[in-house]
């Protein structure tokens, strides 16, 4: 495949997970070396063996996943690998916060070098990890997914940053499966589907449709269809829930809400605000420090998680790999997973395979899983397929309640589509629907009502009609 | 023909050609030690494998070593599929023999046909019970399972010691202290005529049908594994992983029990401070060469029955003599590469992408 960056211009990557984008910027930064090809900076050919190749040249990348040392300062963990010593090899940390203050002042990423990263929200870590990468001199930034973990409004921060870096001559990659984005912001679009370049446009030339059909490479329904909710009777209440995390510390803080039959509530909220820990205290993984879980009319706060899936939960956890399925088994056991010992799939103790397959089968067309057959591993998947995997495993036995946490996290466009559709099909049969997300665009258009946390609070429950992007957006940076 | 071969090709490699081949690769780092140490690696094997096999005596030897074997393995391989590695193999076969041997001695009275199976009960009982400790602080606290066990051994073999030296289960008037006999009835039967090899090798190869469907085909099966392969999401699932963890480590225990009273009822009918010789340990290595496997575990007892009780032989039809310590070269080099299935893989040339690693403790040693 052929790819040309241009300095002065954003150009934005574009494909579905598994496309080969990573891929092709490990390669750029020496993470992976080619099987053949070359790659050529500044108009010579260069061989990129490792991320110091790559820095020597002027190649930086941020990754999605923040690399920095939360105890130590921003302008510490800036220099941190090309320190300057002084006499005596003592760090010349007054020099490094004066250089620093200098590259932050700028580019426009406005962040105290003193501070320290423990103290930061994830956007002004995130220019902390822009400014590292300035700091070693790179003049092609390649942001992997910056946007995943950010507030609107913070992403608008990070668009004006690399505004003024194209300005000021350098290139910038920016990896993203999110079409607005890319309309919004991008000089120029290249679209990867398969290991391939599929189509090179820039946002004037195109629109979000045509992206999309590029990306998966059939037309794709952007926008979910379905009519206005028909709630009945309470299916969930939650009352003055708090949990702690891991640490201890607050999570989520006496939050009351309820959903009732036939409609979806949405949960918005930048990630880490307690949605992990609200799912888990809902579905009986975590147990709260106060507060009160009924669930179709029970009281199943001390409940075990068995309890809750038999009294009609169905829960679709926010981490596939790690509580969604387990690869090592074949997809008709991960179909049955929370009913393996209960008829038809066991008589007793001895489990009924002509049962278990049967259904197999029945779900894999139903929920139109890709894969060669029932025994094959799910491992063998696709994350889309996977997730279609635990989708049908929730909704296959119709539950009253589905808890869906970041249902389509990870998931090709395609499945995407596919899973909103299920939910809204449910919800219209009576299923009552909590889904949390940290795809704000996810939540706008799939919620009958939609609430906010933030650090932990319900900062508001609003009416889809209220529900406008920019409000929501605030309310999720704790601005309202 | 060629559909089904390529089918089963994956599980060809990992279950039978990864461990083949580490036990060739094994026997070949032992012979280059025994050629630097100045003596003929062929002799060396020629007189292993006349120790354990060529005469009818020997091989009845190497069958009744592998009685042990094949229960202990069992028991860690069955540990291994839920995650845990249990380490106190040896303990539960000494509990599991102090257990048996007391409800073999205390009641009296009945027929073969109830005592055998009773006091074989005892044993499965003593070493659940004794695992089930480990597993329960494991399910509990978090405890490691590997500490703990080890530690348990310790307390079992003081304690068996302490129950055959001071009393509460020595037999009288004997001059090494050991417990009493077993009733008669509650002897195992001897298959072959002026041989010690005793019915015990039929109480292990029906096991190995009984551990594989227990693990294969039933639902505490399916848990155990889901338990071993994704705890969160066996969680998440309603199956409550604590209990699991406890029910698979007492079950690991129980097979362990298993070996130590049936080498009790087939051998010498009593306890001694000083059985066991260090059985626990080596089933490591024979569930690890059978890749936990229920299939491969009769197989591998049989390899590590024979070089257990091959060694001596060879030690003595050498000269220079060979230390029969070789064999413990050529279990390590075994357990090495079955353990690193890419060296083999880079030795004999098949693409790594079809080799599954071995599933240890990674998983399960994140608490619980």
């Amino acid at each position: 495949m052929d790819l040309a960056i241009e300095w002065g211009r954003v150009h934005a990557l574009l494909g579905e997970n598994g496309a080969g984008k990573s891929t092709l910027m490990n390669v750029a930064y020496g993470l992976t070396t080619p099987d053949s090809g070359e790659v050529v900076f500044d108009g010579r050919p260069v061989t990129i063996r490792s991320p110091h190749d790559a820095i020597r040249l002027g190649i930086g990348m941020v990754h999605q996943h923040f690399m920095l040392i939360p105890p130590l300062t921003v302008a510490e963990n800036i220099v941190l690998g090309a320190e300057t010593a002084g006499i005596g090899g003592l760090m010349n940390l007054e020099k490094a916060y004066a250089e620093v203050g200098e590259l932050s002042a700028r580019y426009g990423l406005e962040v105290n070098p003193r501070a320290r990263i423990e103290g930061l929200s994830v956007g002004n870590q995130q220019r902390v990890e822009i400014l590292k990468v300035l700091y070693r001199g790179a003049r092609l930034l390649i942001l992997d997914e910056p946007t995943a973990v950010l507030t609107p409004q913070e992403a608008e921060g990070l668009f004006a940053v690399v505004r003024n870096l194209v300005a000021d001559g350098a290139a910038v990659i920016f990896i993203t499966h999110k079409l607005g984005e890319v309309m919004k912001f991008a000089d120029r679009i290249t679209v990867m589907r398969r290991g391939q370049v599929v189509g090179s446009t820039t946002p004037a030339e195109s629109s979000p449709a045509d992206l999309a059909r590029m990306m998966v490479g059939r037309a794709v329904l952007l926008r979910v269809e379905k009519q206005p909710a028909h709630p009945g009777e309470v299916v969930l209440e939650v009352h003055g829930l708090t949990v702690a995390d891991d640490r201890g510390q607050v999570a989520v803080d006496s939050v009351d809400f309820e959903v009732r039959k036939g409609e979806i509530l949405g949960i918005a909220g930048v990630e880490g605000n307690g949605q992990s820990e609200l799912v888990e205290a809902i579905a009986g993984l975590r147990r709260a420090t106060a507060g009160k879980v009924t669930l179709d009319g029970t009281d199943v706060s001390h409940r075990s998680t068995h309890a809750r899936l038999r009294g009609g939960l169905g829960l679709i956890p926010a981490d596939r790999l790690r509580q969604g399925v387990v690869l090592e088994l074949p997809i008709s056991d991960n179909l049955i997973l929370d009913e393996y010992d209960s008829k038809p799939f066991a008589n007793h103790l001895i489990r009924t395979f002509s049962a278990i397959r049967r259904f197999a089968e029945r779900m894999i067309q139903t929920f139109d899983i890709r894969t060669d057959g029932p025994g094959s591993l799910v491992s063998s998947l696709s994350g889309g397929n996977q997730q279609k995997v635990v989708v049908a495993r929730e909704l296959g036995t119709p539950p009253k309640l589905l808890v869906a946490a970041q249902p389509t996290r990870g998931v090709d466009v395609g499945s995407i589509e596919f899973i909103h559709r299920q939910l809204v099909e449910q919800r219209d049969a009576g299923l009552a629907v909590l889904l949390v997300s940290s795809e704000l665009d996810e939540v706008l258009s799939l919620s009958d009502r939609v609430a906010v946390l933030y650090r932990g609070k319900l900062v508001a429950v609003l009416s889809a009609a209220e529900a406008d992007r920019d409000r929501v957006g605030l309310l999720m940076a704790g601005a309202a | 023909m060629t559909a089904t071969l390529d089918r089963y090709r994956p599980f060809l490699i990992n279950n039978v050609l990864v461990p083949v081949a580490s036990i060739i690769a094994g026997f070949a780092v032992a012979a280059v030690a025994v050629a630097i140490s100045g003596s003929d690696p062929v002799a060396a094997f020629e007189g292993l494998f006349a120790g354990s096999f060529t005469n009818r005596n020997a091989f009845a030897e190497t069958l009744i070593a592998s009685i042990p074997y094949t229960f202990l393995g069992l028991g860690v391989a069955l540990g291994f599929r839920a995650g845990l590695f249990n380490i106190g193999a040896e303990g539960q076969y000494y509990i599991g023999g102090m257990a048996g041997v007391f409800v073999g001695y205390s009641v009296v009275g009945l027929p073969s046909l109830i005592d055998i199976p009773l006091v074989l009960l005892a044993g499965m009982v003593g070493g659940f019970l004794w695992a089930g400790i480990a597993g329960a602080l494991k399910a509990r606290f978090g405890a490691h399972e590997v500490i703990v066990t080890i530690m348990l051994n310790y307390v079992a073999f003081l304690l068996a010691s302490l129950l055959i030296n001071k009393g509460l289960m020595s037999a009288p008037h004997v001059s090494t202290p050991r417990t009493p006999d077993v009733n008669v009835a509650a002897q195992l039967p001897i298959l072959l005529a002026h041989s010690r090899l005793h019915a015990g090798l039929l109480l292990a190869i029906i096991a190995v049908p009984v551990v594989w469907f227990l693990i294969e085909r039933t639902t505490i099966g399916f848990r155990i594994r889901t338990v071993g392969f994704n705890q969160g999401a066996a969680r998440a699932a309603g199956i409550s992983v604590g209990w699991t963890i406890f029910l698979s480590m007492g079950l690991s225990g129980a097979l362990a029990g298993l070996a130590g009273i049936v080498d009790v009822l087939g051998l010498g009918h009593h306890m001694t401070d000083t059985v066991g010789a260090g059985f626990g340990f080596d089933a490591i290595a024979v569930a690890l060469v059978a890749r936990s496997n229920p299939w491969g575990i009769p197989f591998a007892a049989l390899l590590f029955g024979a070089l257990h009780n091959g060694a001596g032989f060879m030690q003595l039809s050498t000269d220079p003599e060979v230390s029969s310590d070789l064999i413990s070269v050529v279990q390590a080099m075994v357990i090495m590469f079955v353990a690193a299935p890419s060296m083999v893989s880079w030795l004999f040339r098949v693409r790594r992408s079809q080799l599954a690693t071995v599933a240890i403790t990674q998983r399960g040693a994140d608490g619980v």
